[in-house]
């Protein structure tokens, strides 16, 4: 059976570029970027969801010793921050950078090599982290690192420091890609696609870069502040010489917040997306979906402090807060009800993506519920720092965040490598997933009620907690096999799945009006789009009843025959990204400062040299 | 396959074509600028957290005397010099803005005149600057010894930094004007550097109220 | 002239341009500056007079003058006045949150109080 090649790209760099690793470390595709960010947030998952197992092991049962109370320490301090930034974060960008030109009809993003920069300093930044590891000086105070506990008196050792070092490097990434696609958004849309009439996962995104531009400055300053204190004695977070041990949480909390918007936002794009073709109706209340988004946005800076209902702040704050949080839960829950309404007199059609995204909207739902019940302080008094909260975000960043990602990947797998992932081991993943997911979860919220604290290493017996203990245990071994499954699945796909050709869902937007996988410029000619729906609306009355037959293998023409100029691949990204990570190993061993000048002046070099060279060649 | 919903124009094919006429660059720019409102807020917040709550001297606007302070120390900001270093960058936003305009009309004596004097005055800002670090630590003012070092020395620091790489970035372009000139064209390039360069003096303005004004 | 808002070759959008480019001139930005000067000889001025400076008019005083300069210069130097809305709100908003969230630390730091 013939499948669509991709076509040799148009590019005016060395040879070595074309292929191989070479065209991997100096690709300025977005289409290639986003699977080399997809391709190692599944390699932290798999890691990330090994230290969790670890955790669970030590749970089980009442005194585990597994592990020592320090590694475990470590296990779900980096539990936390790998799931958060180097799985959930870097899958959203995955989308990010592969559908946002696609699904606004352009051949890239505003600045591809800054794109490409991105990716290499997450690589970094996630490897510099998990070296740590190497050294068993893994960070070990929580993904949050309040200050004091992790100031020198508390936290000798060098752990926090690769926490706080990787967190800069991790935050740079993020930046720049927000910049970017925000760019990108705003400039680069197909002619006729105005801002309502944009993919509603384009939308979300949208949002979600707003969030990042602005919430990571303050922890990219709360870290500085530690990172100082740590390594220069300054005094911000040193009590005895008068500081705030509030300050850290306030500032972290104030980024913290909107992040986990961050982390929901896309996933609710991708599963707003998902839900609309198979129910072969249009998202219901698209314009009520976008003005909820920004409305979380917005609100989002405004509730941080529900965070810290325990400290002391006082009643008016403490009810400012409340309210705040509450509010928030109007935008929030307008969706579910919008999801709802999609599906509501459609004609379902249960595939995988469907599966995972219906799952999102009640999983979500019960972690929102949960949410709701933190928003007063007085029940979040009884609640917080226990299995409780534990239970809430779980709920709301797998049940939520993660399965609309499993959505996004099933749905969107056949436009990334031309074929379709097996549907019955997609079911067997689901259902594994879905009842692990909830066998390990749920019985935390009972935990928590019966007073089990959080971030403890083992707890003894004949408190009440064992029973729920062993269930959620072994429902996070079923996670674990779900998650081996999901992998066979995807690579045995990739060579044995049936073709996808260009729309196999009978879906509606620009991505699946060109070929799976998409050549390298995207469109051959750049689409006006006068609808939210071109591809809906270009077929006679209604969405088609199956998906399209795989196309017949044309050719696809080159960029080079089309006339098409595309950046020119280039290393600068890559080794500039490498020489800020050396400057930052440069602090981190004992502020070795020829390392830190070698790594600086490369970096300083290398943009100067980037920025100076135009993106194309010359036409 | 003509339809409706999916004509295909010919007029976006151009690798230049932009949804909102505007150049992306500028764009970003002004992300950026909005980005750094949250991280100088961030730094300035602070500040005023932790202004008057300094358990040892130097303080700012008071004398320190013992037993709080081993000896007599005066008030450690100087608002003479520090006006004056104001009023250099404020004038330096004047210089920036006279640049732009001379690249804009073609002018290749004036740009670089304007351009120089840009990177000049700013330098002389960072002048002033490390006068002034210097001869605080030399009273005994050093990033360690207080909250108010702490938070004095790491905000302006980053401030310093910011002008520090827009004093680079005039170079680079009064470089490039005098290798191969900088033509209308470039006026665009000119701008994103003028606008970074506003923006930190912006920034400057807002400390000089908040850190050397208020008591 | 219309290099600021257009892209920077002779290739723009098919959106036509519907407002035409305008430029401070060389006046404005003289005017400027001397409003800038006068700004904050007047801050140091006061600054140095304890009558004044003991009185609760002071910071006002001093943060009205100081977001007059700030907003000059934001909008005449960085021309936001006469640029594209897009510009504004990729500013002002981010500045309005960031503003917000300083007073709130303030108030939950303490130094702040809403007088009863």
């Amino acid at each position: 059976m013939a499948t669509t090649v991709a076509a040799p790209r148009h590019a005016v760099g060395p040879a070595r570029y074309e292929s191989g690793i070479w065209s991997w470390l100096a690709t300025t595709d977005h289409k290639r970027i986003g699977q080399l960010y997809l391709y190692t947030a599944l390699a932290w998952f798999l890691i990330g969801g090994f230290e969790a197992e670890i955790i669970r092991t030590q749970l089980y049962g009442p005194n585990g010793r597994l592990v020592s109370f320090e590694t475990y320490n470590q296990l779900f301090t980096m539990h936390g921050t790998t799931m958060i930034f180097m799985v959930v974060m870097p899958l959203s960008a995955a989308f990010f950078n592969y559908l946002i030109p696609l699904q606004i009809g352009a051949r890239d993003v505003a600045f591809p090599r800054l794109n490409a920069f991105s990716y290499w300093v997450f690589l970094a930044g996630s490897l510099f982290m998990n070296v740590s590891w190497l050294f068993r000086a893994a960070p070990d105070a929580g993904w949050f690192g309040y200050a004091p506990l992790t100031t020198p008196p508390y936290a000798p050792g060098p752990n926090i420091d690769f926490w706080l070092i990787g967190l800069q490097i991790l935050g740079l990434s993020s930046l720049a890609a927000g910049f970017n696609f925000l760019t990108t958004i705003i400039n680069l849309r197909a002619p006729g696609m105005n801002l309502m009439r944009m993919p509603i996962f384009t939308w979300m995104s949208f949002v979600t870069q707003f969030l990042l531009v602005l919430a990571f400055p303050i922890i990219t300053v709360a870290v500085t502040f530690l990172m100082f204190d740590r390594f220069f004695g300054t005094n911000f977070y040193e009590v005895a010489a008068g500081a705030d041990p509030l300050l850290w949480q306030h500032l972290f909390w104030l980024f913290g917040h909107p992040e986990v918007y961050i982390l929901i936002l896309p996933a609710f794009g991708l599963v707003s997306e998902v839900l609309p073709v198979f129910s072969r109706k249009p998202l219901f209340g698209y314009p009520v979906m976008v003005y909820s988004g920004i409305l979380i946005a917005f609100l989002g800076f405004g509730v941080w402090a529900h965070h810290m209902f325990a400290v002391g702040m006082g009643p008016i704050a403490d009810s400012i807060f409340s309210i705040t949080t509450m509010l928030i839960g109007i935008p929030t829950g307008v969706k579910i009800f919008n999801w709802l309404g999609t599906m509501w007199g459609g004609s379902l059609r249960f595939t995988t993506a469907m599966k995972f995204g219906i799952a999102l909207v009640g999983l979500f739902t019960i972690g929102g519920i949960s949410g709701v019940m933190h928003s007063s302080p007085p029940s979040d008094l009884q609640q917080t720092d226990s299995y409780f909260i534990v239970a809430h975000f779980h709920y709301v960043l797998f049940g939520g965040s993660l399965m609309g990602l499993f959505a996004g990947l099933y749905f969107f797998y056949p436009k990334i490598t031309g074929r379709l992932m097996d549907e019955r081991l997609g079911s067997w993943h689901f259902w594994l997933t879905f009842i692990g997911m909830n066998l390990t979860f749920f019985p935390m919220h009972f935990l928590g009620l019966d007073g089990m604290p959080r971030r403890i290493a083992s707890y003894d017996a004949n408190q009440g907690w064992d029973m729920n203990n062993h269930i959620a245990t072994i429902g996070a071994y079923i996670l674990g096999a779900a998650t081996l499954i999901f992998f066979y699945n995807w690579f045995r796909s990739m060579r044995r799945g049936p073709v996808a050709g260009n729309d196999p869902w009978g879906a509606a937007t620009l991505e699946w009006t060109i070929s799976s996988p998409p050549p390298v410029y995207n469109f051959a000619t750049v689409p006006t789009v006068t609808s939210r729906y071109p591809l809906w609306d270009m077929k006679s009355a209604q969405p088609a009843a199956a998906p399209r037959p795989a196309q017949p293998a044309g050719r696809v023409p080159t960029a080079e025959e089309l006339g098409i100029p595309m950046p020119t691949p280039t290393v600068k990204p890559f080794v500039a990204a490498l020489g800020l990570t050396i400057a930052f190993t440069g602090l981190i061993s004992h502020k070795n400062l020829p390392i830190l000048f070698l790594g600086a002046a490369t970096f300083v070099a290398t943009l100067y040299s980037w920025l100076l060279t135009p993106l194309e060649p010359e036409h | 396959m003509a339809s409706a919903a999916l004509a295909h124009s010919h007029a976006p094919e151009h690798a230049h074509y932009t949804s909102t006429g505007l150049n992306s660059n500028k764009i970003a720019i002004w992300a950026f600028i909005g980005s750094e409102c949250f991280f100088f807020a961030s730094l300035i917040s602070t500040y005023l957290i932790y202004k008057g709550r300094s358990i040892v001297g130097p303080f700012p606007h008071e004398a320190c005397n013992p037993p709080v302070c081993a000896t007599a120390l005066k008030p450690i900001l100087n608002i003479p010099v520090t006006s004056t270093s104001t009023f250099v960058l404020l004038m330096s936003s004047l210089a920036m803005v006279l640049a732009h305009s001379a690249v804009v009309r073609g002018d290749r004596k004036y740009s670089k005149i304007w351009l120089a004097m840009t990177a000049l005055l700013g330098s002389t800002f960072l002048g002033f600057q490390a006068y002034e670090f210097t001869s605080f630590v030399h009273e005994g003012l050093k990033i360690t010894t207080n909250l108010f070092g702490s938070s004095f020395f790491v905000l302006t620091g980053f401030h310093g930094a910011h002008v520090t790489a827009g004093v680079l970035w005039l170079m680079t372009l009064l470089f490039i004007d005098i290798r191969r000139g900088l033509a209308p064209r470039d006026a665009i390039n000119v701008d994103c550097c003028a606008l970074y360069w506003h923006f930190v003096d912006v920034v400057w303005i807002a400390i000089f109220t908040l850190v050397y004004l208020i008591k | 002239m219309a290099a600021d808002h257009s892209s920077s070759d002779a290739h723009t959008a098919p959106t036509p341009h519907a407002h035409e480019e305008h430029h401070p001139d060389w006046g404005t930005y003289k005017w400027v500056a001397l409003i800038l000067t006068v700004i904050t000889v007047g801050e140091v001025w006061i600054y140095y007079l304890p009558n004044f400076t003991s009185t609760r008019f002071f910071v006002p005083t001093l943060l009205t003058l100081s977001a007059v300069k700030f907003a000059i210069v934001v909008m005449f130097y960085m021309h936001l006045k006469y640029d594209a809305k897009l510009f504004r709100a990729l500013f002002t908003g981010p500045l309005t949150i960031a503003i917000i969230a300083v007073i709130s630390l303030l108030f939950l730091f303490g130094h702040l109080a809403i007088r009863a």
